[in-house]
């Protein structure tokens, strides 16, 4: 499986797709954990706390937006979803 | 048969049989107003005071039931007072600035509007509708002893119109049978049902919120300070999903509870059932009264444009938002000074009629920051999508511990004044470092004069206004009205006057246009530079 292709919108200066995370399946586990014992309502709360918080603290309009668009595109590449 | 729609609580202008439907002629006026609430009589007491003659026609005689609007902005009383009847309205009003925010029982977020200091007006009062009709009712009699052709008839109402070549033929219906008038210019504040827009077959489109509101007005003696309280998930009984509580003149306050859609408006109406609801919020031990309810829903929308030809719209009849901002009433009124002395300019022949289309551009994006401002808020308080839910109580939840998540919080943004940034009567901004609050396009900011205020001296035509800089006493821009206003930064020891005017400049002459915004600015007086920008000012010519 390759990884997609990035739009070119993706520049140097907003935001980072390329590796970022130290200790990647440290990172998941805990990931995971924080959702241990939550149902799929207190899951989605979760995440869109989570989401608020980590916008806030990246601040940069233009890397949340990139952010936003990216999170948006479907998995394959081909650019928003139609429904 | 000349039926009144609904009851009428003060009669402000009784109906009274006039020359024009005795005369068996069709009377022209220059300018005819339709609609007597608040957009209409401060369009009309504008357009009067400057000796332009108009005639203001209601379909009733005086003042429904209800307080309707109750929040007036600085920038509203700012207008009336350059009118003559801003003191009775602070006089009359509850003067408030703090607003809480609970979600459940916690208070979550607060906000004090208060403006900076050395300002005359206070951000905002609290003040029931026909209050403010009366004062200006009262101010249009005051202007009429003292020449103002001002006319006011009531039960006159606008059955049928026909726009012609040089104005509009108006059928208006009176308890004595119908008459025809012709209108040369025919302004419309005849609210959010507008008879004209309708027979002018206009469109009016935006958004419609399903969710009901139910306010109750309730006369009470009570501890409660005049803030702005505002619940989410309220946690007394029967409140629905959110609730306010706001104070009004005459020991009234105004309650308001979010019912959700698909409700029964008979039910809900019911005295027990609002009764049921109220003493939920205020507890089973206080005294209150009942004066007024209403259930309603909202609209945000607005006309594409405010001038159709011979015909302009003003107020609800234009626009329509959400009430949580406060941001109708007060947009109106600032329609009205908007419109007034442009067409007053081109009534006397002294500016081209493109004057008038610069209304519909400045306002129409007034109309469209106030739309998005009460879309939004509603957006907050009503979405039942599913993103929406998640995030609004995510923002919640998260406001009780954490800062960043508090001005995320909308229970309405209230109402500013415009700013007409980059549109095309603006006239250069060419002071360096000027203060971005009295830029091009800024409505004056206020500031301490002695023992007044720098807006008391600012009236309602072109003026001059110099800081610091020489200019000649007397400027002759035929057929123009100047005035001339010469000011230093020691007139304001505080400081605040160069704050909002200078900056960093050591002088600056302002060219104000006679709704109190800045139409240019620059560091030292230059005639021709002035004269450009007057008739940029003017649409007699155009960037």
């Amino acid at each position: 499986m390759s990884a997609p292709d990035h739009p070119e919108s993706l520049s140097a200066n907003t935001l980072t797709v390329d590796r970022n995370l130290p200790d990647p399946d440290g990172f998941y586990d805990e990931l995971l954990e924080a959702h241990e014992g939550l149902d799929a309502t207190e899951t989605h709360a979760l995440n869109a706390r989570l989401v608020l918080i980590l916008c806030n603290h990246i601040g940069d309009r233009d890397v949340i937006r990139a952010a936003l668009a990216a999170a948006r595109r479907s998995p394959s590449g081909h650019g928003g979803r139609t429904d | 048969m000349f039926e009144a729609r609904y009851e009428t609580t003060l009669k402000l202008y009784p109906y009274a049989r006039s020359d024009d439907q005795t005369s068996g002629e069709r009377r022209r006026h220059p300018v005819i107003v339709v609609g007597g609430g608040p957009v209409g009589l401060a369009t009309a007491l504008d357009l009067g005071r400057r000796g332009t003659p108009v005639l203001l026609l209601d379909d009733h005689d005086g003042v429904g039931i209800g307080s309707r609007a109750i929040c007036f902005a600085r920038r509203t009383l700012d207008i009336a007072d350059r009118l003559g009847c801003g003191q009775r309205m602070v006089d009359k009003g509850v003067v408030w600035s703090v607003g809480r925010v609970y979600h459940g029982s916690h208070e979550v977020f607060t906000f004090d509007l208060s403006p900076e200091p050395g300002q005359r007006n206070p951000a905002f009062v609290n003040l029931q509708q026909p209050y403010v009709e009366r004062f200006l009712v009262e101010r249009i009699h005051e202007s009429i002893d003292e020449g103002a052709p001002i006319e006011i008839r009531g039960c006159n109402r606008v059955v049928h119109l026909a726009p012609v070549d040089d104005g509009t033929l108006v059928g208006v219906d009176t308890p004595d049978g119908p008459y025809e008038l012709h209108a040369d210019w025919l302004i419309a504040c005849d609210g959010a049902r507008s008879k004209v827009r309708e027979q002018l077959g206009l469109g009016f489109e935006g958004r419609v919120f399903e969710d009901n509101f139910l306010i109750a007005d309730v006369r009470m003696r009570a501890p409660f300070p005049s803030e702005r309280w505002f619940w989410f998930d309220p946690p007394f009984e029967h409140a629905g999903r959110s609730a306010l509580l706001h104070k009004q003149p005459d020991d009234i306050w105004r309650l308001d509870f979010q019912l959700g859609r698909d409700i029964d408006r008979v039910t809900e109406l019911a005295p027990e059932r609002v009764r049921a609801r109220i003493e939920g919020m205020l507890g089973d031990d206080v005294d209150y009264e009942i004066v007024w309810t209403s259930i309603y829903t909202f609209q945000c929308r607005r006309m594409p444009r405010f001038r159709d030809g011979r015909v302009l719209f003003a107020g609800d009849s234009a626009h329509q938002v959400s009430p949580f901002g406060a941001r109708g009433a007060n947009s109106g009124i600032q329609d009205a000074e908007n419109l007034a002395w442009k067409l007053d300019l081109v009534v006397r022949g002294h500016a081209p009629e493109a004057l008038l289309d610069s209304y519909s551009i400045e306002r129409t994006q007034a109309a469209d920051e106030n739309i998005l401002a009460s879309t939004r808020a509603t957006d907050f308080l009503t979405s039942k999508n599913t993103a929406s839910a998640l995030f609004r109580d995510a923002v919640l939840t998260l406001s009780a511990d954490y800062p960043f998540a508090r001005p995320l919080i909308n229970s309405g943004r209230l109402s500013v004044p415009s700013v007409y940034d980059d549109l095309p009567l603006n006239g250069p901004d060419a002071l360096e470092s000027g203060p971005t609050v009295s830029r091009v396009g800024a409505p004056c900011p206020d500031a301490p004069l002695g023992d007044g205020f720098l807006l008391e001296r600012v009236p309602g035509t072109f003026v001059l206004l110099t800081i610091d800089a020489a200019a000649p006493a007397r400027i002759e821009v035929d057929p123009l009205h100047l005035e001339r206003v010469s000011l230093s930064s020691t007139d304001d020891p505080s400081g605040m006057l160069a704050a909002r005017y200078l900056g960093d400049a050591a002088g600056a002459v302002y060219l104000l246009r006679p709704d109190q915004h800045v139409a240019a600015r620059w560091p030292r007086y230059d005639e021709a530079a002035l004269r450009a920008a007057l008739d940029v000012a003017t649409a007699r010519i155009s960037t």
